[in-house]
């Protein structure tokens, strides 16, 4: 498949662009794969981009019962940092924002990767000295992290409500300036084009409804296109994780599936051109201005468990006025589009790339709501472990059986809580 | 929007109640030192799709915490009952039915 180029551009502009390959191939299931991954989201595209790419295992099939990117991976704000303090989380996103750095090239197809940076606004002095201790920590382990005081933000972000009148005046704001925005569309489609160049079979429209093991190991799949064997089974199916664990014989997993609405505007005129994130209380809103001038933003989950795909009013006011809060001036603005997500809330806010039980099955789930910023780094160590039937370095810590020994990664203090970030 | 039959107060619009938690699972007896019961209760989720039990609290009206049946994938209500056997059992009696009505 041709390398898309400057010159390619000027060519196929010139010839009408009539001859442009499909991005990817649209393959139907062989019998066997030495590995099958189920889910074609993000995560699931990049695991098999990865495991070609760094391990040589070529012979490997992406299983999607809709289209690619018809999940979360298409659903998401977009947003990416890797502002994190427990070990465990601060190494892998970090890993993953390095990985960010270079995706576009490494792909050759341009995920919009926009390092805008990310402010994190704080309002009390008990905010300000634990978010100064995880970017403490943070820059520790090698990873930006700036502290802004209220005069500095003011000058990066003139437009905020700095009133003091303000239900909470702004004191300041954690600042990573190597955070931002990248095209979700882009990132699952380069993730496709890339593996399908590398021989990797993508198949749409095609459910995995069951296991197939012999002697206590798993040796393939049932799907609404018939059976499959594979060597090794990756799961990476987000929302759905509990429902396929169950099938897998699994059993109950520390999991809720929750739904996580977004919001995008009319476009407007340049107006924000960082991502403005605030968490207080239980208000919870994030936002960023998209390239074709939308504002994209979102806040809490809806509240109660949920494989619906549509969001609830409720929210939609409580995210508004969070707007509002922070924004006044996008009072005008109308609303253009709002959706939903069904989102793998873990017991502590953080995922697991690991073995199972069952030998030759393997588990990427538990993205919670900030999976997307996790996507290369979660393809990459995927695929190690599937290769290696073992974890690398950078995920060791993200096992499911953290919880029994203790070892919780509760970034923000909940304890046992499915709705943490 | 969920609107949820409350058995004390009547049909109430979602965002009166606080969701809390799935409301399936029965935790040992404090006295219980066995970790894995722990454990199971605690980090453990059936997660289904389809029809749950869950526990709901009227906050924003009379505070009784409720179990209520709701498809999670529908959103479909089913019953719904006080959480507490006590409050519920002296909601079925006729009488006191009738006083708070
Ligand atoms: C509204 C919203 C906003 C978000 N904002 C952010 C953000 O700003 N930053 C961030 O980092 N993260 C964000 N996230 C989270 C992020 O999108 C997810 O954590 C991440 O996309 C999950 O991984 P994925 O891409 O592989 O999931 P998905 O795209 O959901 O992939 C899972 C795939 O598995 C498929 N599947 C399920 N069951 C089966 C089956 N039986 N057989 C075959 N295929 C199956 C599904 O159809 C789906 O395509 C957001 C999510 C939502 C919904
Ligand atoms: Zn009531």
């Amino acid at each position: 498949m041709a390398r898309y180029s400057a010159w390619q551009i000027l060519k196929q502009g010139l010839t009408g662009n009539k001859s442009w390959d499909p991005a990817w191939r649209d393959a139907s299931p062989k019998s066997s794969y030495d590995v099958i991954i189920i889910g074609g989201g993000g995560h699931g595209l990049a695991t098999a981009y990865y495991l070609a790419k760094n391990h040589g295992i070529f012979n490997v099939a992406v299983i999607e019962k809709g289209w690619i990117g018809g999940g979360n991976a298409g659903r998401n704000t977009t947003i990416v940092r890797s502002n994190y303090f427990m070990e465990g989380n601060t190494e892998f996103y970090e890993h993953s924002l390095k990985l960010w750095e270079n995706l576009s090239q490494e792909l050759n197809y341009n995920v919009m990767f926009s390092q805008r940076g990310h402010l994190n606004l704080f309002f009390t002095p008990g905010q300000r000295d634990a978010m100064i201790r995880k970017y403490n920590i943070m820059r520790l382990n090698g990873i930006d992290g700036e502290l802004l005081d209220r005069d500095q933000l003011i000058s990066k972000v003139p437009h905020l409500n700095y009133s003091q009148e303000a239900r909470l005046p702004i004191l300041g704001a954690l600042y990573q300036g190597r955070a931002g925005t990248a095209r979700h569309d882009a990132v699952n489609w380069g993730f496709a084009r890339a593996a399908s160049n590398l021989g990797v079979d993508i198949i749409q429209n095609c459910e995995v409804t069951g296991f197939i093991s012999t002697g206590g190991r798993l040796v393939g799949v049932e799907t609404s296109c018939g059976e499959i064997r594979a060597e090794k089974v990756g799961m990476a199916v987000a929302g759905s994780t509990s429902l396929l664990a169950h099938k897998a014989g699994l059993g109950r997993l520390p999991i809720e599936s929750h739904k996580l609405q977004a919001f995008v505007s009319e476009p407007i005129k340049p107006f924000l051109d960082s991502v403005v994130v605030y968490g207080v209380g239980h208000g919870h809103f994030y936002i960023s201005q998209s390239d074709k001038g939308g504002m994209v933003f979102g806040g809490n989950l809806d509240g109660y468990n949920s494989y619906a795909q549509k969001g609830n009013l409720p929210l939609y006011s409580d995210v508004a006025s969070c707007a509002m809060n922070m924004m006044p001036a996008l009072g005008r603005v109308k609303l253009l589009r709002q959706w939903a997500g069904i989102m793998d809330m873990s017991m502590d806010g953080s995922p697991f790339i690991t073995k199972t039980d069952l030998d030759g099955l393997y588990l990427n789930a538990g993205w919670c709501y900030g999976g997307f910023k996790a996507t290369p780094a979660s393809g990459w160590c995927f695929a190690h472990t599937i290769a290696h039937d073992a974890p690398h370095d950078v995920n060791k810590l993200l096992t499911l059986d953290r919880y029994k020994t203790g070892h919780m990664l509760d970034e923000s203090g909940h304890g046992p809580y499915p709705k943490s970030h | 929007m969920l609107r949820l039959e409350c058995p004390v107060c009547g049909l109430r619009d979602h965002d009166e109640f606080t969701y809390l938690e799935d409301g399936s699972i029965t935790y040992p007896k404090l006295a219980n030192e066995n970790q894995d019961d722990w454990f199971n209760a605690v980090y453990l989720r059936e997660n289904p799709r389809g029809r749950h039990i869950e526990k709901w609290h009227h906050t924003f009206g009379c505070r009784t915490v409720l179990l209520v049946e709701r498809d999670t994938l529908t959103h479909v209500i089913g019953k719904i009952k006080p959480a507490h056997p006590k409050i519920a059992a002296a909601l079925k009696q006729p009488a006191t039915a009738k006083k708070r009505s």
